[in-house]
């Protein structure tokens, strides 16, 4: 049985004027210990699904419909009080800007033990000892003492550690990584990257790695999903979907990546924008900007198929058949 | 540490001397002195006699210098009513001033941070809208109208509690208080909740406000996906940095307490430094006036630098050495 089932997802949020879905039938299942990536472009909806596994979507969005399955049990269904049993103890997340997630005002300390005094019930010196244990684990120099300082106190790379080493201090089964990296100096970045990676293997921990980077994705993940306007558009191996995108979105991506570049051409950039939630085309959502629309793309919309283990929703690749 | 309080004492210091300045300069137009004093029987010549040996024809610098080299010795001239040095005077009613802003100030306390704290987290229940609906009208009612409505109701209708005065006071050393009997007590309920009964409102506007606003931040939402308890993101994530700027806020708050305090001391003939302010402006006697304000501004001055230190140690953020 895989460790989480994402089975058609609906993620609504009811505005003063009308009701945007923000994420429409995305379906998708990770195995124990296995790595996903979720690329698109900002607003493609990457965050609220990362939210909408834990259920923790900020009001007024709901999930209208579909469901959750982790290890068996379905989350949409279980009460805030069961939910919070496993939110922060068995599935755990990263976010993006470390400065913003850490509590200005508590002690790097209070806010890792207090994790393990709600979820384990540990006393005060033992829940110290993990947490101590846990920041040498993300290679903070001087743990001991680093442990009683407030966030303010370390820079952005130490504090995003802080933050891994809070989502690895239960050893949970999967970890939620909203990009992670992204507010971090780029000289850092990779760095953190590869320290996620490392603890993740060693740990033998799934991660769930939002990004736009199609690099990171390649670096770290076993598997992609493509998002585009609230829909997954294309789901594959890592490697494959890189090498052989089917959507000519994903294929715009790649070619959009500054090292596929010609030099002395510009960047191989995807004409317009994508849509938002309030004005998507009829359709297939991306069917404006696409060089092989049809008819039937403007009026239909492309379903993800579900035979293979390289899944991509559009007419045109259907026609064509694989590559 | 010690290069902030230097800091603050040539600040402390400066405002004194504006103060001192300015409470000085005014008393010319608040009318003639001596009438008050003399009556209007005594003639011209002896008028003459008077002020030329209370120094009121000098020149105001000269005035002015005079009076500041007594005051830093703690002398503040004679009141021209009580013929007895004016800041002995305002020290004896000090005491009933404080203990009826501290009264005050406990009810917002209380009251303030559990009633802005639930309409900031169920913001759309009805007894939040019914919460700040009505906050909203206490801002808004003068303090004497409270006043005013509070005797009406609990004294004279329904006799709970007394209407004016301080009742039984004991003595501890030179402080004359009230808290030590019940009678005393008593006679603090309705004064103080005049007293709080803008500031109140204001604080829970306050907190409900900051409160709302520290819970969209992403280290609450971090907090949720640690799967805190409720209690405990509220009570321990929020409230702390809810609390922070209300410090702030709260200390100056205080101090503008001190000026209502005057109204309310009138209102219920409270013997307090802010009911023996309005007689003495009603008597012209202008050595009591500006021992009064000194003295407001004194602590005014006193609080705000302990409010200062009192952030700096509550927010891990502040280094003491580099604020103001
Ligand atoms: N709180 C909210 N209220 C209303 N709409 C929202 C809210 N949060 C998200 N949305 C909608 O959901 C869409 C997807 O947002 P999401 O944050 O998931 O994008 P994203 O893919 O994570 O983008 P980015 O790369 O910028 O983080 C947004 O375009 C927005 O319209
Ligand atoms: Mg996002």
């Amino acid at each position: 049985m895989a460790l989480l089932e994402v089975d058609s997802i609906e993620v609504r949020f009811p505005l003063r004027e009308q009701e945007v879905i923000a994420l429409r039938d995305v379906s998708f299942q990770l195995d124990r210990g296995e790595r996903l990536g979720i690329v698109g472009e900002s607003g493609a909806g990457k965050s609220v699904a990362a939210f909408a596994i834990l259920n923790l979507i900020s009001r007024p969005g709901y999930i209208s419909e579909g469901e959750i399955r982790f290890d068996g049990q379905n989350l949409v269904r279980l009460s805030e009080s069961q939910l919070s049993r496993v939110r922060g103890d068995r599935i755990t997340m990263i976010f993006q800007d470390p400065m913003m997630t850490l509590n200005p005002v508590l002690t790097i300390g209070t806010q890792m033990m207090e994790c393990l005094r709600t979820h384990r019930h540990l006393g005060e010196r033992e829940a110290r000892e993990i947490a101590v244990e846990n920041l040498k684990k993300v290679r903070i120099p001087s743990a001991e003492a680093r442990i009683d300082q407030y966030p303010h106190e370390l820079s952005g790379g130490m504090r995003q550690r802080v933050v891994i080493a809070i989502a690895l201090l239960t050893e949970p089964d999967l970890i939620i990584a909203d990009e992670p990296t992204t507010a971090l100096d780029v000289t850092i970045q990779a760095e953190i990257m590869a320290l996620l990676l490392e603890l993740c293997e060693t740990e033998n921990v799934a991660l769930i790695l939002i990004t736009h980077d199609l690099g990171v994705v390649a670096q770290v993940t076993q598997r992609t999903i493509v998002m585009y306007a609230g829909r997954i558009i294309e789901e594959g191996p890592t490697r494959a979907l890189i090498d052989r995108p089917q959507h000519p979105y994903t294929e715009g991506l790649i070619q959009a990546l500054p090292e596929n570049a010609v030099s002395g051409q510009r960047l191989n950039q995807i004409p317009g924008m994508m849509p938002t939630l309030t004005a998507i085309p009829l359709g297939c959502s991306f069917n404006p900007r696409c060089g092989h629309a049809s008819d039937r793309c403007k009026t239909e919309v492309p379903l993800l198929s579900t035979d293979q283990d390289h899944r991509v929703a559009c007419f045109w690749r259907m026609q064509q058949g694989a590559r | 540490m010690f290069a902030f309080l230097v800091r603050r004492l040539i600040q402390a210091v400066l405002v004194m001397f504006v103060i001192s300045l300015i409470s000085f300069s005014i008393q010319d137009n608040l009318g003639d002195p001596l009438r008050e004093m003399l009556g209007v029987a005594v003639s011209e010549a002896e008028r003459e006699r008077l002020r030329e040996e209370l120094g009121l024809n000098d020149p105001f610098l000269e005035q002015y210098w005079r009076f500041l080299q007594k005051a830093v010795q703690g002398d503040l001239g004679n009141s021209y009513f009580f013929k007895r040095p004016a800041l002995e005077v305002i020290m004896e009613k000090l005491p009933a001033t404080v203990e009826l802003v501290l009264g005050a100030t406990l009810i917002i306390v209380t009251l303030s941070v559990p009633i802005g704290v639930y309409c900031a987290i169920r913001p759309k229940t009805w007894l939040a809208r019914t919460l700040m609906g009505l906050s909203i009208i206490g801002i808004s009612v003068p303090v004497f109208l409270t006043a005013i409505l509070l005797i009406y109701v609990f004294s004279i209708h329904l006799g709970w509690f007394p209407s004016y005065g301080r009742g039984d006071t004991a003595m501890i050393g030179f402080w004359e208080t009230g808290l030590l009997t019940r009678d005393g007590l008593i006679h603090l309920v309705l004064p103080s909740i005049a007293l709080s009964s803008i500031m109140l409102p204001l604080f829970i506007r306050l907190i409900r406000s900051e409160m709302m606003e520290c819970l969209e931040q992403d280290y609450i939402r971090f907090a949720r996906a640690k799967g805190l308890s409720n209690r405990r993101i509220w009570f321990i994530h929020a409230l702390k940095n809810t609390l922070l700027p209300v410090i702030t806020v709260g200390g100056v708050q205080i101090g503008t307490m001190i000026a209502f305090t005057i109204l309310t001391e009138t209102v219920f003939q409270w013997p307090g430094m802010g009911f023996l302010f309005l007689e003495a402006v009603n008597r012209t006697d202008t050595p009591l006036i500006i021992a009064y304000m000194i003295i407001v501004g004194l602590i005014f001055v006193v609080t705000n630098t302990l409010v200062d230190l009192i952030y700096g140690l509550v927010d891990p953020t502040v280094k003491l050495a580099r604020r103001i």
